[in-house]
């Protein structure tokens, strides 16, 4: 009887550990796409632009993550417009943390010397190609270690989609303590699995610095 | 008969504000009261150096949503019962100590340690060294990144509503589900967080655009 209580238990803190890794998942291209885009839209010459990615990063970092889950879940339909909850949860993370990419991106860019603009021109580089030859080798290998820590944010985000029905780990840590009141092992077991999942990305970020910095150390 | 309903009821999101507002004051407290208790916890967690390595790096790589459950769920059957204002302001404080302590960490290493060896070469004491040498020049590039700290932690304090604390999100769902003007209440909550923690931002730059014309 107890092995059948524990593989059901297991079970479940499996479809929930799937459940936030779908979010995540879902949410890491929409934080890049939104990073990159903003990010560039802040240091192109257009002012419209400018405002525009100003606005959406001012916007998504001055208000609470729980505050944009919420809004998109309550308040988004009584405009007309349904998602459903995992579609809210992707998109409302991915626009949240893309925000934060977005300085990120702006930074790296930045960070890369003028002068090495003006070498790859009065090389003969067009303007496509020093940014896919030049810029974007150095700025990517400066934003690595950001995103690194924004990517475990993100996970750590995906915990609240438990608080717009989501049936992710935090809120399957919870069932299970509603059936069985042995809530220290239980939220134990999920902070391990999280704190797992952080260290595989911060692992995984850092073997990606190595791969893309290996030009550096010839 | 059918009625107009506007898109977005103004009088309406007029009404809920000094509701919100009354329960913004738990936001603040919790705000400012977990901020301090991080700068305390972040320092023991940075003079205990690589020995607190292990926890602060578990602390950072959970959610602080999880760690509250923990503290709320678990600790009373260890014998510890707070209430959830309480453990939730500790919880906090201690999940940004563990990003605080970096913070001290990274200030204290751009001091050179040439300043030191002067110090003790003027004859100060090892206090008067830290009081008058080290700390100025530590504790001036701290200050942005600090208060950066505080206004996450001002955003990650609608977290407590899941433990039931009545702040600023809770009395907006609650407004929510009584009067179904969920994208009125809602929205105001969002302009409301906007409002303070952009301006707090746009003052901190202030602050440190004058603290570097001053130390130049």
């Amino acid at each position: 009887m107890w092995a059948g209580k524990l593989s059901s238990l297991a079970l479940q803190l499996l479809s929930g550990a799937a459940v936030t890794a779908e979010i995540f998942l879902g949410a890491v291209p929409v934080l890049l796409l939104l990073a990159v885009l903003a990010g560039a839209a802040r240091l192109s010459p257009w002012r419209p632009f400018r405002w525009l990615a100003l606005g959406y990063i001012a916007f998504f970092r001055g208000t609470s993550a729980l505050v944009q889950l919420f809004w998109l879940f309550y308040a988004l339909p009584l405009l007309g417009v349904t998602l459903p909850a995992i579609a809210v949860a992707i998109l409302g993370l991915g626009a949240c943390m893309g925000a934060y990419g977005a300085e990120v991106v702006r930074g790296a860019v930045l960070a890369v010397p003028t002068a090495q603009r003006e070498a790859a021109l009065s090389l003969g580089l067009s303007q496509w190609q020093w940014r896919r030859v030049v810029l974007l080798p150095q700025a990517s290998l400066l934003a690595l270690p950001p995103f690194g820590n924004l990517l475990v944010e993100l996970l750590k985000l995906t915990s609240l989609t438990s608080l717009i029905t989501l049936h992710d780990l935090t809120f399957q840590a919870q069932s299970i303590n509603a059936v069985l009141f042995r809530t220290g092992p239980i939220l134990g077991i999920i902070l391990a699995i999280y704190a797992f999942g952080s260290s595989l990305i911060d692992a995984g970020m850092d073997r990606l610095e190595n791969r893309l910095g290996a030009w550096r150390l010839r | 008969m059918t009625r107009d309903i506007p898109l977005f009821d103004v009088p309406a999101a007029l009404s809920m504000l000094p509701a919100l507002l009354y329960a913004a004051r738990l936001t603040f407290l919790a705000a400012i009261l977990g901020f301090a208790f991080a700068l305390v916890s972040g320092l023991v967690a940075y003079l205990m150096g690589r020995r607190a390595r292990l926890v602060t790096r578990f602390v950072r790589g959970t959610p602080l949503l999880v760690q509250l459950y923990f503290m709320y769920y678990v600790l009373p059957s260890a014998g510890i019962r707070l209430s959830a204002m309480t453990g939730g302001i500790l919880v906090i404080g201690l999940h940004f100590g563990c990003y605080v302590a970096e913070v001290y960490r990274a200030g204290f290493a751009a001091v050179p340690p040439g300043q030191l060896e002067a110090a003790a070469a003027l004859g100060l004491s090892k206090l008067h060294s830290l009081r008058l040498v080290i700390l100025p020049q530590a504790i001036r590039p701290m200050l942005p990144a600090l208060g950066n700290y505080l206004i996450a932690i001002f955003k990650e304090t609608p977290l407590l509503s899941a433990l039931g604390v009545p702040e600023m999100v809770m009395r907006a769902e609650l407004i929510g589900a009584e009067t179904f003007q969920y994208l009125e209440v809602m929205t105001l909550v969002g302009v409301i967080f906007f409002v303070i923690s952009t301006g707090a931002s746009v003052l901190l730059h202030g602050l440190e655009h004058k603290m570097a014309r001053k130390f130049r």
